[in-house]
């Protein structure tokens, strides 16, 4: 099938999986507050699993959006591989966040139904943001994703922390919100459209103007606050440290997902024909990201906000693989955003398995033998742990490779060298983990602590470390299908990282 | 293009000149006593009653959520209205989500039992 958005009709084909998930949502509030009415409860566990089927019934028609083209590349909504993909990595975050969310909620005192339809209100927002092709459908998307992580993040309003980590990530993504609307003003006042098939013709012209120019650098100022890059990462400790970890978990990988992909589709994408003076920013912002966030992370006392830092670090890697701007580093993104949101997912899922009644165990010496006392959970977290340091026989190895290749074949040799030595100074962090877990014995009065993370949660940690392993051993097909991806987005070349065509 | 804004430019400036210039003025020249009357807020009106600062109930915050709720509707259903004939059966189909939308809003509101004031 063919859309070629003659009719207004062809717009809910397109949109297919976020009105399901939309509808969806809607439904999941529905049945709770029937069921529930005004009284203050527990939901049923009904509602988590309504959400998680809502999921893969988006998922389904998110794999049925293959089947249709669109006519030409100028629609507002993307109906490419590429959404699809991106989707797909969204769809399995927000599911992640789910499967960990069962029974913490329980915990902390704060099981309702409203968590899950804000969790899948959210990940509406982070599909659009993936889809648009234009930068008004961009800005609602971002604000449909932020306005229920917002809430999201201070969802246990009774503890301090987490509403000062909502208030402070409220305060700061507004003000970014701001910036990026300012930058769209900027850029339709000089490009006359907020179409990027409609910008990308006028660019040669554009490249001189300095109102277009501004507003370019502000739309990347937006986004990268989106994906807590440095210098606009200060809010982002300070949120995922207090947010609830589920939301946690979500905003290190959906959330960055989505942003990112919104970034090649804007950037590496849209605006190719002014590459030379976007990248000469971007390079400087991912250097920084890459070693400031490292250095920090050595520092960090508390497992929650190393991962905070560390997914930080991530967002430099990935600008790395945005700044090749060419097939191989959008094929080679894909791949490491699969791997990154299966370990940083489920390395958050164990920080909320260690845990003592409705607290959170966060500090590294709360880790002491922990890998003994759960020889799953142990081993599971330090798969995790060696792939986001990018060890051999992980996921995350072959992904960094990836990326350094894509890296190469562009010519930023500079930025690869930097991604190398970064990854060697986040070793040490990571390792100190793996460290305490296992060879620092548990205090004894601690020895008969248990773990509370549910059986899904536990079937959901381990099938996403038996994943990133699997994406060591045998990556060709996930490779093939995210080279298959940004095909609509570049122009292919013949072999890829060694496959045939 | 940007010469034919100008005098538009001259008039703001002129404008903004006279309203702090009068302002300005006005303090300068003229002679000032104070007294408790004159500081009260109402200076003939009745004595105020006590602080400004009470708290009051949240019942009143969400009146006031619901409202707004209502407000953004009418400012977008009076457009539709007025224009429902041009904009045919793909204006009547996106009213008619939006209205959908607010109304999964509504039954949420009503059963969590905002509508009642006790």
């Amino acid at each position: 099938m063919t859309l070629d958005f003659a009719s207004q009709a062809d717009y809910l084909l397109a949109l297919l999986p976020e009105i399901v998930l939309s509808l969806w949502a809607m439904l999941v509030l529905m049945v709770d507050v029937f069921q529930k009415g005004n009284r203050v409860e527990a939901s049923r566990p009904v509602v988590a699993w309504l959400s998680l089927a809502g999921l893969v019934v988006t998922a389904a028609a998110n794999g049925w959006l293959l089947t249709i083209e669109e006519a030409a590349v100028t629609g507002m909504v993307a109906v490419d591989s590429f959404r699809v993909f991106v989707n797909f990595i969204v769809l399995i975050a927000a599911a992640l966040a789910i499967l960990i969310s069962i029974g913490y909620l329980d915990r902390r005192g704060i099981n309702r139904g409203e968590f899950y339809a804000l969790l899948l209100f959210a990940t509406v927002g982070m599909m659009l943001l993936g889809a648009a092709r234009d930068l008004i459908l961009l800005f609602l998307a971002l604000e449909l994703m932020s306005v229920a992580l917002y809430v999201l993040v201070g969802f246990d309003r009774r503890d301090p922390r987490s509403s000062e980590g909502a208030l402070k990530y409220f305060l700061l993504g507004s003000f970014s919100s701001g910036f990026l609307l300012y930058g769209i003003a900027l850029v339709f006042g000089s490009a006359r459209s907020t179409n990027l098939s409609a910008i990308v013709p006028l660019l040669p012209s554009l490249q001189e103007s300095p109102m277009f120019l501004i507003g370019a650098g502000l739309l990347l100022v937006g986004l990268a606050f989106k994906v807590a890059v440095m210098p606009f990462h200060v809010w982002t400790p300070d949120a995922y440290d207090g947010a609830p970890t589920p939301v946690t978990a979500l905003m290190a990988t959906g959330v960055k997902a989505a942003a990112f992909a919104a970034f090649i589709r804007v950037f590496a994408v849209g605006f190719a024909g002014i590459y030379n003076e976007w990248s000469v920013v971007l390079s400087w912002l991912a250097l920084l990201t890459m070693f400031g966030a490292n250095l920090i992370a050595l520092t960090q006392g508390s497992v929650k906000r190393m991962l905070a830092y560390s997914s930080i670090a991530h967002a430099g890697y990935l600008l790395v693989a945005v700044l090749a701007a060419n097939a191989y580093g959008a094929a080679a993104f894909l791949f490491y955003l699969l791997v990154y949101t299966l370990m940083t997912a489920g390395a958050f899922g164990i920080v909320i398995a260690n845990s003592r009644g409705a607290n959170e165990l966060n500090k590294l010496d709360d880790y002491a033998g922990f890998g003994w006392r759960e020889p799953l959970l142990g081993a599971v977290f330090s798969i995790f742990l060696l792939s986001l340091a990018g060890f051999p026989l992980t996921g995350g190895f072959i992904g960094k490779l990836y990326i350094l290749r894509s890296s190469l074949e562009a010519g930023n040799v500079e930025l690869a060298v930097s991604l190398v030595l970064a990854s060697v100074i986040s070793y040490f962090y990571y390792l100190r983990v793996v460290v305490v877990m296992y060879m620092r014995p548990a205090p004894a009065e601690e020895a008969n602590r248990t773990v509370l993370l549910t059986g899904p949660g536990q079937l959901a940690m381990s099938v996403s470390a038996v994943a990133v392993l699997a994406l060591f051993f045998v990556p060709g097909w996930v490779l093939d299908v995210a080279q298959r991806s940004v095909a609509s987005l570049f122009t292919v070349p013949g072999t890829f990282f060694g496959l045939g065509p | 293009m940007l010469r034919s804004y100008l005098p538009l430019l001259i008039l703001l400036g002129i404008s903004a000149a006279q309203a702090v210039g009068m302002v300005v003025v006005s303090q300068v020249l003229s002679p000032t006593k104070w007294t408790w009357v004159k500081a009260s807020p109402y200076e003939s009106g009745i004595d105020p009653l006590g602080s400004t600062r009470e708290r009051f109930s949240v019942k009143f915050y969400v009146v006031a959520i619901l409202f707004i709720v209502f407000d953004v509707e009418t400012v977008f259903l009076i457009p539709w209205a007025v224009v429902m004939r041009e904009v045919g059966v793909a204006g009547f189909v996106a009213a008619a989500m939006f209205i959908f939308i607010l109304t999964v809003g509504l039954i949420y509101e009503w059963r969590k039992g905002a509508l009642e004031w006790d």
